[in-house]
């Protein structure tokens, strides 16, 4: 039997010594869903993804994938159980060409974990999916480039694309469009909503119109507490957001 | 991620196995005729040639974890001596008659090398950057007193010594003469070295590059970065024990100096001159190192510091080695500049050639002064007789050296002009 929800945290707390970053979130996400995570600068977006992820240990509280605890895990616990994430500061493997940024990023979930007696090559499995995924972020053509050459827009396709080459079912993607001109982010919402079929997918992200394209749901997180989840046309509605949050809402 | 995988784009990347077999064959020809060209067919130059084979082996093992996983350690020599210590006692037991083919030897190398890479990397891989580099070094002053705070197993400073010729089983090959010694060591260094390279096209072995750029992603698609190093570790333990088996051979003895901090040091040297960026990097630097060190200090009693200037020297002006000098002429050598760059080269060569006459006239008196003053002050430096109590020498050695560098930096105009030419960018 698969459990309803994809997400679910109970409670979430973190504390970095005195300071009280995230404190008591609590957060069904359903399975297929699309949801994001708006909030001002500070508000603990980040800080959230940390924990989810297993960068970090919530102080208290339970986080369940899939049904599964995993509040204490570590990253690459968490990983193998289905879940990945990317980062807001982009977090590759400088030194490696892309495709094989890609190839590494596949090798765990196709099964050859420390696999030390055959060569990656022969590996034909490996090698196709990290082609298809490397049409899929439309950088085929930038196969053999390595991956510290990129421009910024390529790497910020490459950081989604280390993210679902695993087939992971719970994507985190933490402001996948920061510092993008207009057309280079409506070409990552496309790219977003293409690789998020059939997953389940959390995003931060600071652009309101991308928020309001892509997501089915909103939360809205201030000082580390969620005020409201929601619709995206009730969350554009609701009094206490707009109060709270100081950005402004374009038209939904 | 099915769906995916069947539009699947252009097929994977395929190693041009042809290619690599050329070399390969290349290659073994020439390790087999190198004991018979001119220069090389006595028993010392033999000699070197096995302690370059030992010594590739050993760079090799040490870049595993530094150029291929980021870990810098300032204690390979723990594997390499342990793996030596191993080798060394079951060479005895041959002696006493254990029916082991000698030639076999270095494989004990290798699982003394893994065991004490299980061992001490279990505990050290856990943090990378300058924690496992301090504690590497803690492991290696460690392993270092112990050899002599148990005599019994590493027989303190004077060592443990064994014969490599007296074997129950040796199938023809008595490994009493040099040449013989020295077809064995290298075939185990070609094996050693073909796996070395194989482990790093291996899944965990991608994974080691990975770990080096970016621990956290690489935990972030389902890694232990930790448990990568450990396996990173236990290989590169593996091969160094190797090279330390072939040194058992090779010199019949291993002692304290086998584990020490020098050759620790030295293996580092030989990796970073080479090129860490390039897998055959460090063999070039083993072959290099090792014929100054036996060479040099043929000449001069000065040697050690020759070879530390030419360590400044390599780190100041190519820091990625001289296997990236050779990656960087590559594109140059079939196009018609290279020709342009090559007569630079040579003219940039007769300043360098005055500014080293120099510091060398300077260097080897100011030795002979300070810590040879008993054997006088008449010398014969360059084909020449001097007396390095007067001040001709000196105000000649100065002046060469002056007048070399400023010719150099008017000629090195030359060669990166040609190299602009060639469109090769920056020069070297």
């Amino acid at each position: 039997m698969t459990p309803a929800y994809a997400l679910q945290l109970r409670d979430v707390e973190k504390r970095f010594g005195m300071t009280h970053v995230i404190r008591s979130v609590s957060l069904d996400i359903a399975r297929g869903e699309r949801h994001a995570i708006i909030g001002p600068n500070g508000a603990g977006k980040s800080t959230l993804f940390n924990l989810i992820s297993g960068r970090f240990v919530p102080t208290r509280g339970s986080i369940r994938l899939n049904g599964e605890e995993i509040a204490a895990a570590t990253p690459f616990a968490i990983n193998r159980r289905g879940l990945a994430r990317s980062f807001q500061v982009t977090n590759m493997f400088p030194r490696l060409s892309v495709f094989e940024n890609l190839r590494c990023s596949v090798l765990w979930s196709l099964g050859y974990r420390y696999c030390f007696w055959r060569s990656v090559d022969t590996l034909h499995d490996a090698g196709e999916l990290a082609n298809a995924v490397l049409e899929q972020i439309g950088l085929a053509a930038r196969r053999d480039v390595v991956a510290g050459v990129l421009t910024y827009a390529e790497q910020r396709a490459l950081e989604i694309g280390i993210t679902i080459a695993g087939g992971a079912s719970v994507i985190l993607l933490d402001e996948p469009t920061a510092g993008m001109s207009r057309r280079e982010a409506d070409h990552v919402v496309a790219l977003i909503r293409r690789v998020s079929q059939g997953r389940t997918l959390v995003m931060v992200e600071h652009d309101m119109s991308v928020v309001f394209d892509l997501a089915d749901r909103i939360s809205v997180l201030v000082y580390g507490e969620i005020i409201a989840t929601d619709t995206p046309e009730r969350i554009h509605g609701n009094a206490a957001v707009q109060t709270a949050y100081l950005g402004t809402l374009p038209d939904a | 991620m099915t769906d995916a995988a069947a539009a699947a784009g252009p097929p994977p990347a395929v190693v041009p196995v042809g290619r690599g077999r050329r070399w390969l064959i290349f290659t073994v020809a020439l390790l087999v005729v190198l004991p018979y060209l001119p220069g090389l067919d006595t028993d010392y130059g033999r000699s070197l040639l096995t302690q370059m084979a030992i010594a590739a082996v050993f760079a090799l093992s040490f870049n595993l974890l530094f150029g291929q996983t980021g870990l810098l350690s300032f204690g390979h020599a723990v594997y390499f001596g342990l793996g030596g210590y191993a080798a060394i006692h079951v060479m005895r037991a041959i002696n006493q008659g254990l029916p082991l083919p000698m030639v076999l030897v270095p494989l004990i190398g290798a699982a003394g090398g893994l065991l004490g890479g299980l061992m001490f990397g279990a505990m050290t891989t856990r943090r990378a950057g300058t924690i496992f580099a301090l504690i590497s070094l803690g492991v290696g002053e460690l392993m270092h007193a112990a050899t002599f705070m148990l005599p019994g197993l590493f027989g303190g400073e004077e060592g443990i010594t064994a014969s490599r010729t007296r074997a129950p089983l040796d199938f023809g090959v008595t490994l009493g003469p040099q040449l013989h010694v020295y077809y064995v060591v290298v075939t185990w260094a070609v094996v050693a070295a073909m796996l070395m390279y194989a482990f790093t096209r291996t899944p965990v072995g991608r994974m080691c590059n990975a770990v080096r750029d970016n621990p956290e992603r690489a935990e972030f698609v389902g890694y232990s970065a930790q448990r990568v190093r450990f396996i990173a570790f236990a290989v590169a333990g593996l091969f160094a024990g190797l090279a330390g088996g072939l040194h058992a051979i090779n010199y019949e003895i291993v002692a304290a100096d086998a584990v020490s901090a020098q050759r620790s040091g030295t293996v580092l040297i030989m990796a970073y001159i080479g090129g860490t960026g390039h897998f055959i990097g460090p063999v070039l630097g083993a072959i290099v190192i090792t014929w100054l060190q036996s060479s040099l200090s043929g000449y001069t009693s000065a040697w050690l510091f020759y070879l530390g200037v030419f360590f400044i020297v390599m780190i100041l002006c190519a820091p990625s080695g001289i296997a990236a000098l050779i990656v960087a002429h590559r594109p140059l050598v079939r196009s018609r500049a290279f020709f342009g760059v090559l007569a630079a080269y040579a003219i940039a060569l007769a300043p360098l050639a005055l500014m080293g006459a120099g510091a060398v006239l300077l260097i080897e008196m100011s030795y002979r002064l300070s810590t040879q003053p008993e054997l006088g002050t008449q010398m014969r430096l360059l084909w020449t007789p001097l007396d390095a109590a007067s001040a001709w020498p000196w105000i000649i050695a100065t002046g060469a050296l002056a007048a070399g560098v400023l010719l150099f930096r008017a000629t090195w105009r030359l060669v990166t002009a040609a190299w602009d030419r060639a469109g090769g960018g920056a020069s070297p």
